[in-house]
């Protein structure tokens, strides 16, 4: 009996081993079911095909109701790996006019982690995109014969006319850095890339919809999830309604063709940007479709880089069209009455320092000197300033931030806030910055030349521009926009307020008055057109980098202006060359709608001007 | 003796509890089945062109075979033993030729247009009561002869090569889990124990391929350091020889760390060379030291050590020689060394997805996505497991896998209180099978072990695998019913 007894004992080994495998595999499914939380989202991506639906993008029209940026639909061959089963290659690739080594390729691609990061198998991936209606056409006929496969309908953009591709930016398939910035986007999405296509995305792109379907092993789609309850309608993007005159941007892109330079025309009343030219410029339509990518780097490498926007971006030195600035601050600042002359013997000479300044009268008043652009009278205001006003501001540093003060007040020094990305704020230094370069050791002499837009003074077109349409209005300016109203939406409170220096209205007066003169009387003659009271300054910037630039800065009637604009053609010589006629034709265009006879000569002149190298 | 009062002394003495997991197993079982292949439209549970209508029916004809099972004298299983046991083996070899070809094996014998049979299922029941009828033989004592070891490996292995032939290699290596049984009558553990380091060995042995020690596989030279202390471990445990053991286990490290410093320095020493050299040097130093004391020590020893090297070197001409490419691909899929998603892993992957998807709740009766729209393979019958893992989580899976824990304790407990043989064996025949079923079934589903086609016990769709375990079963409480009736003698 002993014996039995000891092989009885023998059912704990039985029972033990029981108990560890029933032990391990509890342990492995805790693991599985409780810690992994891996499998809940593998189930999901296996049984629920999460279907976006893209809604239509927001139209752009100009400020006249024209259409000019539109929608054009297009078809992408989506598939889901793992569900594409062994298919006619030959019948597939006829359908696409492509080769078996085409396709092959597309395959191993679409496969490469390194361009295609988001790859999975059970996720829908792009094989082609933007499908001719003609090859949707012969495709979709077939499309049962390719499981796994299926087609979906994007819609790209098309430019009703070869303008403004600066203002109105591109849309481009979503980077993975878009995709960690924001979660709305998920793979192959598009989104506004440069313009206002970027600045407005959230508004034109509206609300993406989602259908969930029910799929099963074999790919099937068994219908809607819950009936669609959880499904979302997209909302469509909202029209947008731009400030540019798309004929007047045209007729200024036709100006500046064969310049490299910038033309802004703002309406002083509303702030709105009539025109916005950068030129070199590039049509918006090679930026849609298959090609956009060959043609994007092409148009990085171009010479003159005409992706980069001058007209926002490009910081000049502002040149004799930062003078009306100065008179203004002199006059406010009490440096200078109407009446205040300064002696100019072709130039300002002071302690050995001499700027160069052309034939005029002398000693000469703040108008003429607006009328002459007299250097010399600009740089003595300035002395005056921080150099004799220890009375009034103590030292040096303090006038020069009172001037800085009054400048940065006008628009100048930091960006304007426009509704375009990439905007440059220009610089204006302040008196710790001359503190630093020059060691505390600094007087007027040294940085005369700022008042006189050059030395270390830059600006943007857009903020050149923006001093015009101040003048213009006599003292405000609302901050320039592109975008004059969103469909069921107002724009943005900063693009409906005035900005009003300290600076008092009757000192814009002058100023204007001495712009006025300078039409009438001076160096922007070839200004005046039609009988309409012109005013204007041109501008004869130099660089260090070659020839000088050409600017010139207007508004016009001299009562009641419609428009000021700031034209800057780089390199191209004096401001009356180049500047004044082209910133003239565009206020003549943008008043009238069309040149007088009397100055088609010209025109047909600046139309064929070649100042680019 | 009275019936009425033989039939009351009858449903006294019937195992309840066994009855009643019985009964939660079933019908938990059909609810899987629905809720496995509920295809979005509303069909009824008790649809008849659906599995779980089917099932239910037969679940109705099984409880009838229960109960015809315990109207019959128990001594009719005893007494017929043998006879039905013949019955099922001209049967299965019947089947081999008259079988219904399904998916490469013949396994199934069409009655009617209908009704399939699966004759395997059966011959599980037929096998444990030849094997109990053996034991119980007058003064049958396995140990005590070598021919009673034929016999009973006899009754054992007849059915598993019928059903190889059938090619149906899963329900044949239901059969090895009659080891149990034989090792609870007597057959020396060792026979356990060198199955567990062969186990070992070969998993060891086939994972770890890729990487080099001493210019040989990982894998083997694992295995070779393995053996060595596996002679350390029997110099000093069963020869019980320390000083042996302890010079022994100094010279392999010793000698491992002088090759371990030469191969830094660049001169690798072939691992083949060095591992057989030493343990063939402590095999001779434990003859020499140990062999005129401790004789059947040192044979044990001695033989052991040359039977793993051997079985080392069969792994791996095995694996890669004798086992066909798909059948390596799934040993390779379980250890993990492949990752073949849309082929061999396919079906356990899913069905991790399935069950890891159900979180600690579940997702609700038929609310289960991975299951419903068919992302399982085989899920109302093999794969069944799933279901409960996606519908009811890890609350349920555990329940089940308590509920399987207690039916299988429950039996071996009925098996040790049997007073005689036949009735003991029979039941640790019945605890073998549910353990193998149980442990590969989920095993598998689990991705813990390769995908051998044999189902869940109760739960799988299928008539004969119910009616299999329910025959299995209710003899068994017959006989447990019974036991008072007749004390041994």
């Amino acid at each position: 009996m002993r014996k039995d007894y000891i092989l009885e004992k023998r059912k704990y080994v039985i029972i033990a081993l029981l108990l560890i495998v029933a032990g391990i595999y509890l342990v492995r499914l805790f693991n599985l079911q409780v810690l992994d939380n891996k499998y809940k989202d593998v189930a999901d991506s296996n049984a629920y095909l999460k279907k976006a639906i893209y809604p239509s993008r927001g139209h752009i029209l100009d400020r006249n109701d024209s259409l000019i940026v539109y929608n054009k639909p297009t078809y992408d061959i989506m598939l889901v790996p793992r569900d594409v089963q062994e298919f006619d290659t030959a019948d597939f690739c006829n359908a696409l006019n492509i080769t078996r080594d085409d396709l092959i390729k597309r395959f191993e691609d679409m496969r490469d982690k390194k361009n295609n990061p988001n790859y999975s198998a059970y996720t829908p991936q792009k094989l082609f995109t933007h499908l001719p209606p003609e090859e949707y056409g012969r495709l979709q006929e077939k499309l049962h014969r390719f499981p796994g496969f299926y087609i979906q309908k994007r819609n790209i953009r098309q430019y009703a006319c070869n303008a403004g591709a600066n203002v109105l930016g591109n849309i481009r398939e979503v980077s993975q850095k878009d995709i960690e910035r924001d979660p709305y986007y998920s793979p192959g999405d598009y989104c506004g890339d440069l313009g206002i296509e970027r600045s407005y995305e959230e508004v034109l792109r509206g609300e993406k919809g989602l259908e969930i379907l029910i799929r099963d092993a074999h790919g099937k789609i068994q219908g809607k999830y819950d009936n669609g309850a959880h499904d979302l309608s997209p909302v469509p993007g909202k029209n947008l309604k731009l400030s540019i005159d798309i004929n007047l941007q045209a007729y200024g892109e036709k100006l500046m063709a064969g310049k490299v330079g910038a033309i802004v025309a703002i309406e002083p009343e509303t702030g709105e940007i009539l025109a916005l030219v950068s030129s070199p410029n590039y049509d918006p339509n090679l930026l849609v479709g298959r090609d956009r990518g060959k043609n994007y780097s092409q148009l990085v490498k171009a010479p003159h880089k005409p992706l980069f926007d001058r007209s926002i971006m490009g910081a000049y030195p502002p040149g004799s069209t930062f003078k009306p600035s100065q008179g203004l601050i002199l006059r406010q600042e009490g440096i200078v009455s109407l009446s205040t002359a300064f002696p100019c013997h072709r130039g300002f000479i002071s302690g050995g320092l001499r700027v160069g300044c052309h034939r005029h009268e002398s000693p000469i008043t703040l108008k003429p000197a607006l009328r002459t652009s007299c250097n010399a009278y600009f740089c003595w205001g300035l002395k005056n300033m921080l150099d004799n006003n220890k009375k009034r501001y103590g030292t040096i540093d303090n006038a020069f931030e009172t001037w800085k003060k009054h400048i940065v007040s006008l628009g100048y020094g930091y960006k304007l806030g426009v509704d375009l990305p990439g905007e440059n704020r220009g610089f204006i230094p302040n008196a710790k910055f001359y503190n630093k370069v020059y060691n505390n050791h600094w007087s007027a002499n040294t940085i005369i030349s700022i008042s006189i837009g050059q030395g270390e003074v830059t600006a943007t077109p857009l903020q050149i521009a923006n001093l015009s349409a101040t003048i213009a209005n006599r003292g405000w300016f609302i901050t320039p926009h592109v975008v004059k109203e969103i469909q069921g939406d107002t724009i943005r409170k900063e693009y409906r307020e005035k900005r009003i220096p300290k600076i008092k209205r009757q000192y814009f007066e002058e100023v204007a008055e001495g712009m006025r003169m300078a039409v009438t009387g001076g160096t922007c003659k070839r200004a005046q057109f039609r009988g309409v009271e012109v005013c204007g300054k041109t501008g004869t910037a130099e660089n260090p980098h070659g020839r000088d630039h050409s600017a010139f800065i207007g508004f016009a009637p001299y009562h009641e202006p419609k428009i000021a604009v700031c034209a800057y053609i780089e390199n191209a010589g004096f401001g009356a060359t180049y500047g004044v006629p082209i910133g003239s034709l565009m206020m003549e265009k943008y008043l009238f709608g069309s040149i007088s006879p009397e100055r088609k000569g010209m025109e047909a002149s600046m139309f064929n001007a070649r100042t680019a190298r | 003796m009275d019936s009425s009062r033989g039939n009351q002394s009858l449903f006294q003495n019937i195992d309840w509890l066994t009855v009643i997991l019985y009964l939660v197993l079933v019908v938990t079982g059909v609810f899987c089945i629905y809720a496995a292949s509920y295809d979005f439209d509303d069909a009824s549970i008790f649809d008849f062109n659906e599995f779980s209508g089917k099932q239910l029916t037969w679940i109705g004809l099984a409880f009838v075979i229960g109960l015809v099972i315990l109207l019959i004298d128990w001594r009719v299983y005893e007494t017929y033993a043998y006879p039905i046991y013949i019955l099922l083996v001209i049967i299965l070899f019947l089947t081999i030729f008259i079988g219904t070809p399904i998916k490469g094996s013949r396994s199934w014998i069409a009655i009617g247009s209908t009704i399939r049979l699966q004759p395997a299922e059966f011959a599980k029941f037929a096998t444990a009561l030849a094997l109990a009828k053996l034991f119980n033989s007058y003064n049958f004592v396995l140990n005590q002869k070598a021919s009673n070891y034929y016999r009973a490996l006899l009754i054992i292995f007849l059915p598993v090569l019928l059903i190889i032939a059938q090619r149906e290699t899963g329900s044949a290596l239901v059969y090895f889990s009659l080891f149990l049984v034989l090792y609870r009558e007597g057959m020396s553990g060792i026979v356990l124990l060198a199955a567990l380091f062969a186990v070992t060995f070969f998993v060891v042995a086939v994972k770890f391929t890729d990487t080099l020690l001493l210019g040989i596989p990982m894998g083997e030279a694992a295995v070779l350091i393995m053996i060595m202390m596996l002679i350390v471990g029997m110099v000093a445990i069963y020869a019980k020889n320390a000083l042996v053991a302890r010079n022994i286990f100094l010279g392999f490290v010793g000698s491992g760390i002088i090759v371990a410093a030469f191969a830094f320095f660049g001169l690798v020493l072939n691992g083949y060379v060095y591992f057989l050299v030493m343990i063939t040097a402590a095999l001779v130093y434990c003859f020499i030291t140990m062999w005129q004391v401790k004789t059947r020590q040192v044979t044990f020893i001695i033989s052991a050590t040359v039977v793993s090297v051997v079985f080392l070197f069969l792994v791996n001409f095995g694996f890669n020689s004798v086992l066909e490419p798909h059948q390596q691909l799934r040993i390779k899929v379980v250890l993990g060394i492949e990752d073949d998603l849309r082929g061999a892993g396919y079906n356990v992957n899913q069905s991790k997805i399935a069950i890891g998807s159900g979180g600690l709740y579940g997702k609700g009766f038929l609310n289960g996505t991975q299951t419903k729209l068919k992302y399982v393979p085989e899920q109302h019958t093999d794969f069944i497991f799933c279901t409960i893992g996606e519908e009811r989580g890890f609350i349920g899976t555990a329940a089940v896998i308590a509920a399987f824990l207690f039916l299988i304790l429950r039996i071996i407990r009925i098996a040790e209180r049997q007073p005689r043989a036949f009735g003991r064996v029979y039941a640790y025949c019945v605890a073998s099978y549910l353990i193998f079923h149980f442990a590969v079934n989920i095993g598998m589903v689990i991705g813990l072990c390769p995908v051998i086609g044999i189902p869940l016990p109760f739960f799988s769709y299928g008539g004969s695998s119910l009616w299999g375990f329910t025959i299995l079963l209710f003899v068994l409480l017959r006989i447990d019913a019974g036991r008072r009736d007749n004390p041994a003698y």
